[in-house]
């Protein structure tokens, strides 16, 4: 979709300010890492600070211009492709974070297939059971290929220790 | 070096038998998911990195390379049916064949931007059989000095000039050098940018970068809003063209290839701006210029699409002679090349011919195949257009996950990849392009690698970087390049202000 560049707003677009400052923040916090780098002039001609301080520092100064260019108005940008779901994007958030909590515990397969659940209910899904038959199944074949054709290992876990008695 | 016979030992190993049928995977998997809205050829490999564990390098860049045609071609069938552009080189595509295909013209469009692609495809291939020899002996005179001031010449333009705002595009790229930059300092052993956290010692996999920004803050740009139900046009014509549709696109096919190819090998990259040119052109020459914006005109699928597949070729000549990532997915290929210990470059195409020649001659046999598979097959590509979304994005986020857990096994991994996918929405909502992000995060190391041995080099005097002509010739056009288009505006300004 071309950005249509009539919507320019006079009023400043705090949306933007706030993506500046943010990207100020994020600079502030590096900055604070470079200088635990221990720089060792002995080492090398350029140290290991030379390149994080020059990219801190671009950072740093982008964000300041982002802000400004906020307050001035802004830029623009693609519309979203409809009215904001709460309820979709709460469902996905929480889908993520039930697998990264569980996935140590019941092991990829079942977790990820919590995972496709609540991501498909974040799409507007009601059909819980055919999304749960369709996840393990993604999340079977995935396994299978990961660990017992690629050889990573993707750790164990209630079903993991199932199919491996029979691989 | 002899381009034929280079040419021929390429062929000998594309045509081996399991090397054709990795070609065929790849150009099948590419096709697949280059159909699929929202998903290109860059997420496609970084989901696939992990094979480059237990798979040999040739057959994983044949496999790769088959990936990267097929989702270009791919790319088209969603644009002209489905009317959302899965990347931002197919958006011209949708404009004529979205319209096309609604007045019931879909098959032409369809076949003409698959006829398209292979010409423009086959003359890529071409180009990059021919410049390839040149190019690498040129670039054998390349010492780190120039390499420095080449990529810098690169970064300015993937992230300044190309973008719609310099300010955001360069913000991207620093934020993905930072993101290079974590973990051990290769030169010094120094940790770097990593808040303590052990895991991060190792760096950031690039696959895990790719995902998050485009899979997972794709899928999290959807959910947080209202869906709108996206109608798959159906194909009510034959897949053919009449005497007509192939006079009418014949002319764009060639005209589109030879502006996509240049733009696209040179070290800036980038699919958009060739097709838009394209697109441009066959507007003012085309014979119905009625036709544009209305019923859908051929020429406008028939050019853009060649110039998208020609400037996707010619991405790879900075690629494979240079070492030279100029797109997301060309970066990519590059850290797919790195975990072998591969280093594509000028001695790469001396010491392992059969690797880089065998993936271009398994580009001329990709595209052959793809042309048979978009053709007689595109009912079966409708098919994967129906995947209702709740289940496509749900097995979209278990392939990325498994691909992150897979690596480390940490769950560390999995949160900085959603990590990732939170900036990819913010990137997403706000206008920032994802690509200088990872091309910063793979050349920025690289950057800094011959920044400091030129600098060893020259007993620590930047003006090296000055001093070698060939260096100072790309500052300079990096130079140009930034301050031209701002020079130009102020010019424009003073001519029309009253004097």
């Amino acid at each position: 979709m071309t950005p249509d560049w009539s919507r320019y707003r006079r009023a400043p677009a705090f949306g933007n300010v706030a993506v500046g400052v943010g990207v100020v923040a994020l600079a502030g916090v590096l900055a604070l890492q470079v200088l635990v780098i221990p720089s060792s002039p002995l080492y090398a001609r350029v140290g290991p600070t030379v390149f994080p301080w020059i990219a801190v520092t671009a950072l740093g100064a982008l964000g300041v211009v982002l802000a400004i260019q906020g307050f001035l108005g802004g830029w623009a940008h693609e519309e979203p492709p409809g009215p904001t779901d709460a309820a979709g994007g709460l469902w996905f958030l929480g889908g993520l974070v039930v697998q990264v909590a569980t996935i140590e515990w019941i092991g990829f397969i079942l977790a990820s297939t919590l995972l496709v659940v609540c991501t498909a209910r974040a799409f507007d899904s009601t059909r819980i059971v055919r999304d749960a038959l369709v996840g393990f199944a993604l999340a079977t074949i995935a396994y299978i290929g990961f660990d017992k054709l690629l050889g990573y290992r993707i750790g164990s876990g209630l079903v993991e220790s199932l199919i491996s008695r029979i691989f | 070096m002899n381009t034929l016979s280079l040419l021929a030992q390429g062929f000998s190993v594309a045509l081996q038998p399991i090397n054709l049928l990795w070609a065929l995977a790849g150009v099948t998997l590419g096709t697949a998911i280059g159909v699929l809205p929202g998903l290109g050829p860059a997420l496609t490999i970084a989901l696939l990195l992990p094979i480059t564990f237990k798979v040999d390098p040739t057959a994983a860049f044949i496999l790769f390379a088959g990936i990267y045609y097929g989702a270009m071609y791919g790319g088209s069938t969603t644009s002209i049916l489905l009317n959302t552009p899965g990347e931002s080189a197919t958006i011209v595509t949708a404009l004529e064949g979205n319209r096309m295909a609604k007045n019931g013209r879909a098959g032409a469009a369809l076949c003409t931007a698959a006829i398209g692609s292979f010409v423009a495809g086959t003359i890529g291939t071409i180009g990059i059989t021919v410049l390839a020899v040149p190019v690498v002996e040129f670039a054998l005179t390349f010492g780190p000095a120039e390499y420095f001031s080449l990529m810098v010449l690169c970064f300015v333009t993937v992230s300044a000039v190309l973008g719609r705002s310099a300010v955001r595009g360069l913000t991207c790229l620093f934020f993905g050098i930072v993101l290079g930059m974590i973990g051990i300092d290769n030169q010094t052993g120094q940790a770097r940018f990593t808040f303590g956290i052990l895991e991060l010692l190792d760096g950031i996999n690039v696959l895990i970068v790719a995902v998050g920004l485009f899979a997972v803050g794709e899928t999290l740009w959807l959910a947080f809003h209202r869906k709108r139900k996206d109608e798959v046009l159906a194909i009510k014509d034959s897949i053919w063209m009449s005497r007509e549709d192939w006079a009418r696109s014949w002319k764009p096919w060639l005209r589109g290839s030879l502006i996509g190819f240049p733009i696209g090998a040179m070290p800036a990259g980038g699919a958009e701006i060739p097709t838009f040119l394209s697109y441009w052109l066959e507007r003012r020459l085309s014979s119905k210029p009625e036709e544009f914006g209305t019923t859908g005109a051929i020429e406008g699928v028939a050019g853009p699409e060649a110039a998208n597949n020609a400037s996707a070729a010619g991405v790879l000549i900075p690629l494979l002679a240079l070492g030279l990532p100029t797109s997301a997915t060309a970066a990519i290929m590059l850290s797919a090349f790195q975990s072998y210990n591969i280093n594509p470059g000028p001695s790469l195409m001396l010491q392992r011919p059969e690797l880089v020649w065998g993936l271009i001659a398994s580009l001329y046999v990709g595209n052959i195949m793809l042309l048979v598979l978009n053709l007689p097959l595109i009912g079966l590509w409708v098919k994967i257009l129906r995947i209702p979304p709740p289940l496509l994005y749900g097995g979209i986020l278990v392939f990325a996950t498994i691909g992150t857990y897979g690596i480390s096994r940490s769950t560390t991994d999995l949160i900085i990849l959603y990590v990732m996918g939170g900036i990819g929405f913010l990137m997403r909502r706000y206008d920032f392009p994802t690509a200088p992000v990872i091309i910063g995060m793979i050349l920025g190391p690289m950057a800094e690698q011959n920044f400091r041995q030129a600098l060893t080099i020259s007993n620590g005097s930047l003006m090296t970087f000055i001093e070698r002509p060939t260096s100072l010739i790309l500052l300079l056009i990096a130079v140009i390049a930034v301050a031209a288009p701002h020079l130009w505006g102020l010019l424009q300004r003073r001519r029309t202000a009253p004097a």
